[in-house]
């Protein structure tokens, strides 16, 4: 017989974790719409797996995700819906799957966007996760492949992740289903606004941009007060986005 | 006129864009990388700065090199082919056995006992049940061997090393490299293999990967080329080659699918899909022990399941049809018997027959059925097997009686070998077709992806044919 390391229970694939009823692809009435983004082979798929009871198809390549998977899960008597975006890099360019994982985040308007990183890529990972930080303010920063992490000699320290990011940080390994109870509770916290986040802005930035930006979306709040995204917004214009501009013009924005 | 706030904002953001001159792109992109770098900075200690496991690092120096790199690949492709055709052999022939021996009697003598009339009972037995039962004991043991093997490579992280081997080839026949990736989707299926083209962010680029997806030989048409190498090639060597026979003609014809995409690849990007090549990143993941168990359970109950319920759907309409043709009589010959001799000068033209070509048109809702609708007809045309009726599909307990009943028929070791290039060189099923047209919007570009293996399977299949016939007889 093989030995199992893992505790009998969560190992096993039919093991529910906490009191979640994984719902499959019954999408309808939510209460709340949570958005899973991430760079590429982090993980998204797994966790989308374990936390719905679908099995998406997931491997080991970069890219394996071409369209958004959508499923949903009960979790304390409120109803979620999950929707797998493909991994990105960054959101700042125009290839067709980053598309479809921005204009989700911001005209999707997910009430909780869950960002899967590789704990080993901390660094590279970053770049994507301070980007949606613009764009939304609630989001749960998941701490995949800490199992890997650790073969690698990585420590990361969580609270002070957590404190950086101002947004709640659960460390995970989904593939072993770890972690996943406390995630789908920090979800909750994070959609029932128990918790409140104060998402990290970017800093490093030469003083005539900071000016630019901070003129632009203080006039964007004046006009549409309660964006929380205002500042995406002025990245977006000073960038000339069409896709933005095109949406202010027909106030489809708020 | 008073101007709607909307467009002050756009105006004051227009002038901001002149004051901040155009590097903002890339100042707002090194401010992030910047920020990232404190924060990591901040929270993490590591002993091993790369990243990189020094392991992961032995094996790509292996997997990827210049020396290995290939041989690798084709020794990891053999093993996995070896694997499912040997192992497929006991598991077929008992359920063939299960379903023709055991199963049918019983559903003829019921039909008998409840007095169904023999139109109704041969429609539906030897038709309908037939085909989907053929299809079940032929394709069901290879791809519950196959797809869990594939699977595992997958998990393990072999593919985009795969890619990176391919990168160069693909770049010298002006395509992207990452359609080494859709590549290896498609030896699944293609019409997932199209859709996986969306990771290909160049459109010229991305259309050349769905259009040559077609020649990366699918699953449907695995077990074709598997029971014609095995019963065709496999026999006329001594038996203890066989199996080595089978096993590298079979690659032979993945292979030289491959060669095919480059080629096309290469003709399209020099003609109507001119364009620079364009430049990418691909990362190479760690490597990761495959959960064993669960990827042979999902790999089970997601890509087999649904590829053989997929069949099973075409199938069972197929052998209905089937049974319809060759026993509806026009003029004195089933509409079955005259399609054939329609098409059997064309058919002798390209090395193959009336029947073959029969077959596949039948066939084009699925490639899986194409043997069986191509051993029915034969039979039906010869009336060899004698106590099966017209228009009936079966299966065959030892390979040697597939070969009597195709040489009765008049195949020769011309027509197995035609039959395997044909079956990688023609047109997509008509799943990836729609695929293609969803992915593609557009009836010009899907048309051209139908029609251009098919161009090129009749074109390979005279000149061997001419070839054959000059220098063999």
């Amino acid at each position: 017989m093989s030995k199992n390391t893992n505790t009998g229970c969560e190992s096993c694939p039919q093991h529910i974790p906490d009191d979640v009823k994984r719902l499959g692809v019954d999408t309808g009435d939510a209460d709340y719409v949570v958005a899973l983004a991430g760079n590429p082979n982090t993980g998204k798929s797994t966790v989308f797996n374990t936390l719905t009871g679908l099995r998406q198809h997931t491997g080991n390549w970069p890219g394996k995700t071409v369209t958004r998977a959508e499923g949903a899960f009960i979790y304390d008597k409120k109803k979620y819906k999950l929707v797998d975006l493909p991994g990105t890099y960054s959101l700042l360019s125009t290839s067709e799957d980053e598309e479809v994982a921005r204009n989700f985040i911001l005209f999707g308007k997910p009430d909780v966007t869950v960002i899967v990183v590789d704990a080993s890529r901390l660094e590279r990972n970053l770049n994507l996760v301070l980007q949606i930080l613009e764009i939304t303010d609630k989001a749960v920063l998941c701490l995949n492949l800490v199992d890997e992490a650790e073969r690698n000699k990585i420590e990361i320290d969580e609270r002070a992740l957590a404190r950086d990011l101002g947004i709640p940080v659960v460390p995970t390994s989904a593939r072993f289903r770890k972690g996943i109870p406390e995630l789908t509770k920090t979800i909750a916290e994070v959609a029932s606004g128990e918790i409140v986040c104060k998402p990290h802005r970017i800093k490093n930035m030469p003083k005539k941009i900071k000016n630019a930006v901070e003129k632009l979306s203080s006039e964007l709040r004046k006009q549409f007060p309660g964006l929380p995204n205002s500042r995406w917004i002025a990245f977006r214009l000073l960038e000339g986005d069409k896709t933005i501009i095109n949406t202010l013009k027909k106030g489809e924005l708020v | 006129m008073e101007k709607e706030p909307i467009d002050k904002i756009l105006d004051l953001a227009e002038d901001l864009r002149w004051k901040i001159g155009d590097d903002f792109h890339d100042e707002l992109t090194e401010g992030i990388y910047a920020d990232a770098a404190e924060i990591v900075g901040d929270v993490t200690r590591s002993e091993n700065s790369g990243g990189r496991s020094r392991l992961d690092t032995k094996i790509d120096r292996i997997v990827t090199s210049k020396t290995w790199g290939f041989p690798i690949m084709f020794l990891i492709l053999a093993i996995v082919l070896w694997i499912t055709i040997v192992g497929a052999n006991y598991p077929s022939s008992m359920l063939s056995d299960l379903f023709l021996n055991t199963i049918r009697p019983f559903l003829k003598d019921l039909a008998v006992q409840i007095n169904m009339p023999w139109w109704l009972s041969g429609f539906l037995i030897d038709g309908v049940y037939m085909a989907v039962a053929w299809v079940i004991a032929v394709m069901l043991p290879p791809m519950a061997i196959f797809f869990p093997l594939f699977t595992l490579l997958e998990d393990f992280g072999y593919l985009p090393r795969v890619a990176f081997n391919l990168d160069y080839l693909f770049k010298k026949s002006g395509a992207h490299g990452k359609q080494a990736l859709t590549m290896s989707m498609g030896f699944g299926c293609n019409a997932a293999g199209v859709v996986a083209t969306r990771i290909i962010d160049s459109p010229r680029e991305r259309l050349i990967a769905i259009i040559t997806n077609n020649f990366s030989l699918c699953n449907g048409r695995w077990p074709t080329q598997i029971l014609i190498a095995t019963v065709f090639l496999g026999a006329v060597v001594p038996q203890y080659l066989s199996g080595i026979v089978a096993v590298s003609a079979v690659i032979g014809i993945a292979v030289l699918g491959i060669a095919f995409m480059f080629f096309s690849s290469w003709l399209l990007s020099k003609t109507v899909l001119k364009g620079e090549v364009s430049t990418f990143n691909l990362e190479l993941p760690p490597y990761r022990p495959p959960r064993f168990w669960k990827t042979i359970y999902t790999s089970i109950i997601d890509r087999t399941l649904i590829v053989l319920w997929r069949a099973i759907v075409f199938a069972a309409p197929a052998g209905a049809a089937i049974w319809l043709i060759s026993n509806i009589d026009v003029g004195g010959q089933s509409i079955a018997g005259w399609m054939i001799d329609f098409f059997d000068p064309l058919g002798f033209l390209i090395g193959l027959n009336g029947v073959i070509l029969l077959a596949y048109i039948v066939a084009i809702p699925a490639n899986e059925i194409v043997i069986p609708t191509i051993l029915m007809l034969t039979v039906m045309v010869t009336g060899v097997a004698a106590g099966e009726g017209a228009g009936v599909m079966f299966e065959l307990d030892s390979a040697n009686e597939t070969a009597e009943i195709l040489r009765a028929g008049g195949w020769t070791l011309l027509t197995a070998i035609n039959l395997m290039l044909f079956s990688l060189l023609h047109n997509p099923c008509s799943t990836t077709i729609y695929t293609i047209y969803k992915e593609t919007q557009s009836v010009k570009w899907t048309s051209i992806a139908t029609l251009l293996p098919l161009i090129l399977g009749f074109i390979v299949t005279f000149l061997v044919a001419q070839i054959w016939r000059i220098f063999i007889g």
